[in-house]
């Protein structure tokens, strides 16, 4: 039985930019943060008498995301005309892909608390992005400035079905869709210079009593949502909102109050209304009779089908079950990427345990590389001599102060593990003798440990072995010097 | 004979024998130019110093013995929709009227490297739109062989260009017949290529999916060397295909083994003057005469040919001619408040009636509520229509008939009247909807002494062909030999 007030529905429409070198339609380069219009031809520009020609990368880019998200592949497409009038589009209509999109039907696998749940996927469409206004923000009525740097720059747009159930959902679905994009190389997915945008459609279903079936709200457009924090934040922030404002007014209902956007104000941590969309807008599509239609053909799709490598969603199951780790150490690995989760896969195969791979290398290998910078090709520790201090350390029975200490040698010193050992002048007493030796020592040096041990105080024993270790400086092996000191305090 | 009435081959031949330089040439015509352009208002731009500079600088080349172009110290006029890097290109328009491109089209790149010289740029109806050239912004061109008529349009400076000997060559562009229609109306030769043959980059678009560039001379040989240097791939025109191009001029008097000629039905109905018609069916006559085989074909779909245009056409414009607004090139209004009044105004004041007029037709038929029984519909007529040619290139080699169903008319006769004025291209424009090559050739004048055209189409990328029917008339005929006397 369900006891929520309402049932939250979200679909989010996502942009991500292409990672090309060049534009959609001419050659401009499509480096963030350049002087303004540095990066403009007449193409782009828009002037008179230009004409687009589509850049093949971009497209193959766009058909490896679809292929990702599962999408059936369009054979035959065509670019379309969406027109309307804004100066950050100089030619007042967006070149991108109407009635057949290069992808259809796919679908996105998110990791929830309650286990994997697939998201579907309506479309996704290449199109070309607007330039940036820059608005005289003080209110002197100066003229607005335009820069068109941006102009052209190729989009992918990926729209879910509405089937994201929370704000954790939410965020979760664009956070999956960013590690993929980038897993993909399709997109750097960097939310703060734009090249991952996120609109969220929000509306609320509320339960009725016995029989009144459901009620739903309009659904309202959260533009703009530039963090994963300020998506969740503004998913449950408008979910509320509809809710107390359908208790004021239950007509405030889908089907008789219009689709509305909205902004979100992160200083208030509001969702602020923009406008009601009364009627769709007429971009009055057509093909652009500028521009060819695509063919996708069998041998490019396996060409492309063959670049997109081991999918996360594939990788994280086989991570789990090849190596038995839990959900949150696969989370984690995958969250630092596909060259980490290889390093990973040849310390694991060396070293012969997961587990104690996954702590080296998200606890001492990533302070590592925070602290040198760069990343793991660069780091001098290969994954096989991680592998191999690891079997090691569990071969000695190395305690962990021990271990590091052989870590940053073999680390600054460049060495295999055996010779960090010799260099750290590490002896591990082996012999059981001497253990014993050592032991009845501390047993004589320590009566009083002795005498609460032998009251019960079965703690005191630590006292004793922290004296050996001490002596040896850590060179026996803890288990060994435990059971020995066990023996020894159970015969006397 | 002066000078400027002999063809552009005849030129060639003498500047290449060294008998004259390209700067006497250049000169000449811009002597014709000064004297008859303010009666035939046929340029709207001559930089006559970078005229000049251009010849001496192909006839100082010359001197030297370098390698020179197949066009060398020749002049081009180049119709003012097409781009000409820091010259005007105004399009007839008033809101061009100081926009000046940083870039050539790929035609004039291409006439540069010839080492044609660019004559300057002829009027023409505002954005290519219409057939009588009424609709420039600055005043239209005048028929040089009656200055009180049209010389039709839209390309109508350039044929008036060639027609009154103030150029050799001229390009035109051809949505719905504008390189034809005023080339019959001014008795001379023009060719609208098939789609893709020529590359659009740098022409101003108006209907994007119809538009070609043309070569306008006084005989077919001019047409076919023109030809030869503007066409071919270009890659930064997605639509321009790559096919080799054919040396047209070389093989224009093989003879043909056999030779079958198709007379549609339809091109030969009511609308049509009989000055006209007597002159076209006795050039069927003349290639009845030659051996060829004449067939009557049908093409049924061709009575919807001018509403199709007139939707696809004006579908595209509306879109082609939004980036006129004002806000990064082109005239600004200066008394705007706000955006849309910005848009409004610049727009509303930038444009002439005949642009509005299409931009709103174009506009509706793409609207909600309408595309599918207009534009989409449209689509499938003209796929139809296609379809005809197809048919009736299946068994003719070319087909012919009037290019423009009367003689040129008077000014003003037709402006009122939008419908008689798109009848103009009733002949024509289905060759743009289905992409064929078309050429208008001399073929007569009618008793008030105005030309008469005959047109010949041919299936895509059979310019070759095209040509050897045309040269094959003109060879038996001298019409092509004939021009207008001017006051001088």
């Amino acid at each position: 039985m369900n006891t929520q007030k309402y049932h939250i529905v979200v679909g989010l429409e996502v942009h991500v930019q292409l990672l090309t070198r060049t534009k959609l339609f001419c050659g401009c380069g499509t480096v963030f943060g350049a002087a303004p219009n540095s990066q403009t031809c007449p193409v782009c520009l828009g002037l008179p008498g230009s004409l687009p020609v589509m850049n093949r990368r971009a497209f193959e880019l766009g058909l490896r995301a679809a292929l990702a998200l599962n999408c059936s592949i369009a054979r035959f497409t065509k670019w379309d005309r969406k027109n309307y009038y804004y100066p950050d589009l100089p030619k007042n209509y967006q070149i991108s892909q109407y009635d057949l999109p290069l992808g259809s039907e796919g679908w996105l696998e998110i990791n929830t608390s309650q286990g994997i749940k697939r998201i579907g996927i309506i479309r996704c469409h290449l199109e070309e992005d607007a330039g940036k206004m820059l608005h005289d923000e003080r209110g002197t009525g100066r003229d607005s400035l335009v820069d068109l740097n941006r102009t052209g720059t190729p989009l992918l747009e990926i729209v879910s079905k509405p089937e994201l159930s929370s704000p954790e959902e939410a965020r979760l679905y664009l956070e999956e869709m960013r590690l993929l994009m980038r897993e993909l190389g399709v997109s750097d997915c960097e939310m703060q210079e734009g090249s991952l945008r996120c609109d969220a459609n929000v509306n609320i279903r509320i339960p009725q009593a016995e029989g009144g079936g459901v009620l739903a709200t309009p659904i309202v457009e959260i533009k703009n949502l530039n963090s994963f924090r300020f998506l969740e934040q503004a998913v449950r922030y408008e979910a509320q909102r509809q809710y107390e404002q359908w208790q004021k007014d239950p007509g405030y209902l889908l089907g008789k109050v219009s689709k509305a956007t909205a902004g979100w104000d992160e200083a208030s941590g509001r969702t602020v209304f923009q406008r009601r969309k009364e009627e769709a807008a007429d971009y009055r599509y057509f093909p652009d009779p500028d521009l060819i239609p695509v063919i996708v053909d069998d041998a490019w799709l396996e060409r492309i089908r063959g670049e997109l490598g081991e999918l996360p969603s594939a990788m994280r199951k086989r991570l789990g079950t090849q190596y038995g780790l839990s959900e949150y150490d696969v989370g984690v690995l995958m969250s630092l990427g596909r060259q980490t989760v290889a390093y990973f896969e040849e310390t694991a195969r060396v070293c012969q345990d997961a587990k104690a791979a996954v702590n080296w290398i998200t606890n001492q290998v990533q302070a590592t590389l925070k602290d040198r910078g760069g990343d793991l090709a660069e780091l001098p520790l290969s994954a096989q001599r991680l592998g191999e201090l690891i079997a090691k350390q569990k071969e000695l029975g190395l305690n962990k102060q021990t271990a590091q200490a052989v870590y940053d040698k073999m680390l600054h010193e460049d060495l295999e593990v055996a010779a960090a050992i010799e260099a750290l002048q590490i002896r591990v007493v082996t012999d059981t003798n001497a253990v014993v030796e050592l032991v009845r020592a501390a047993i004589a040096a320590n009566p009083k440990a002795v005498a609460d041990y032998k009251k019960g105080k079965t703690a005191a024993a630590n006292v004793l072995k922290g004296a050996v270790m001490r002596q040896t400086k850590g060179s026996v092996r803890a288990d060994v010097v435990e059971a020995v000191l066990k023996e020894e305090l159970e015969r006397g | 004979m002066s000078r400027t009435q002999l063809t552009a081959s005849q030129l060639l031949d003498q500047l290449h024998r060294g008998e004259v330089t390209a700067e006497a040439v250049a000169d000449d015509f811009l002597r014709a130019i000064g004297d008859r352009n303010t009666l035939l208002q046929a340029f709207l731009h001559v930089d006559e110093d970078d005229i000049l500079q251009q010849a001496r600088q192909v006839d100082t080349r010359r001197r030297r013995s370098e390698p020179l172009g197949p066009l060398a110290g020749l002049p081009v006029a180049i119709k003012d929709v097409i781009c000409t890097k820091g010259q005007p290109t105004t399009a007839g328009s008033k809101i061009l009227a100081n926009f000046r491109p940083p870039y050539d089209a790929h035609v004039v790149e291409r006439l540069r490297a010839a080492d044609a010289i660019l004559l300057g740029k002829t009027n023409c109806d505002e954005f290519a739109m219409g057939s009588s050239n009424e609709n420039s912004a600055y005043g239209p061109a005048r028929n040089p062989w009656d200055p009180s008529r049209i010389p039709g349009g839209s390309s109508g400076g350039s044929a008036v260009a060639v027609a009154a000997c103030l150029a050799p060559l001229a390009l035109g562009t051809d949505t719905g017949g504008s390189v034809r229609q005023p080339a019959a109306l001014c008795g001379i030769v023009g060719l609208k290529p098939s789609y893709g043959r020529v590359s659009r980059y740098g022409v101003l678009a108006y209907g994007s999916s119809l538009d070609q560039v043309g070569p306008m001379s006084h005989d077919v040989r001019d047409c076919a060397l023109l030809l030869e240097a503007i066409a071919g791939h270009d890659p930064r025109d997605a639509t321009c295909v790559d096919h080799p191009v054919p040396r047209y001029a070389q093989r224009l008097d093989e003879p043909f083994a056999s030779l079958t000629i198709g007379l549609p039905r339809e091109f030969f109905a009511e609308g049509l003057s009989s000055e006209v018609e007597q002159a076209v069916r006795a050039a069927v006559e003349v290639y009845r005469g030659h051996g060829a085989t004449i067939r009557e074909v049908s093409l049924p779909h061709s009575k919807y040919a001018l509403a199709t245009y007139y939707l696809v056409a004006t579908a595209e414009a509306s879109s082609n001619l939004a980036r006129y607004d004002g806000a990064h090139f082109g005239h600004r209004s200066t008394d705007h408040r706000g955006l849309i009044d910005m848009y409004c105004k610049s727009r509303g004041q930038g444009f002439g009636a005949e642009v509005k007029r299409r931009v709103m037709l174009g506009t509706y038929a793409l609207s909600s509520g309408y595309r599918d029984a207009y534009y989409l519909k449209a689509l499938k007529v003209r796929r139809l229509i296609r379809d005809d040619f197809d048919r009736a290139f299946a068994e003719c080699d070319v087909l012919l008939g009037p290019t423009s169903p009367t003689v040129a008319f008077s000014l003003g006769e037709r402006v009122s009247d939008p419908l008689a004025m798109y009848l103009a291209d009733i002949y024509t424009i289905s060759g743009n909807l289905a992409g064929l090559c078309g050429i208008s050739i001399p073929c007569g004048f009618s008793a008030s002494g105005l030309p008469i055209g005959l047109q010949l189409l041919a299936a895509p990328l059979e310019e070759e062909k095209l040509l050897r029917v045309a040269r094959l008339y003109e060879r038996a005929t001298d019409w092509h030999l004939r021009r207008p006397s001017l006051p001088s």
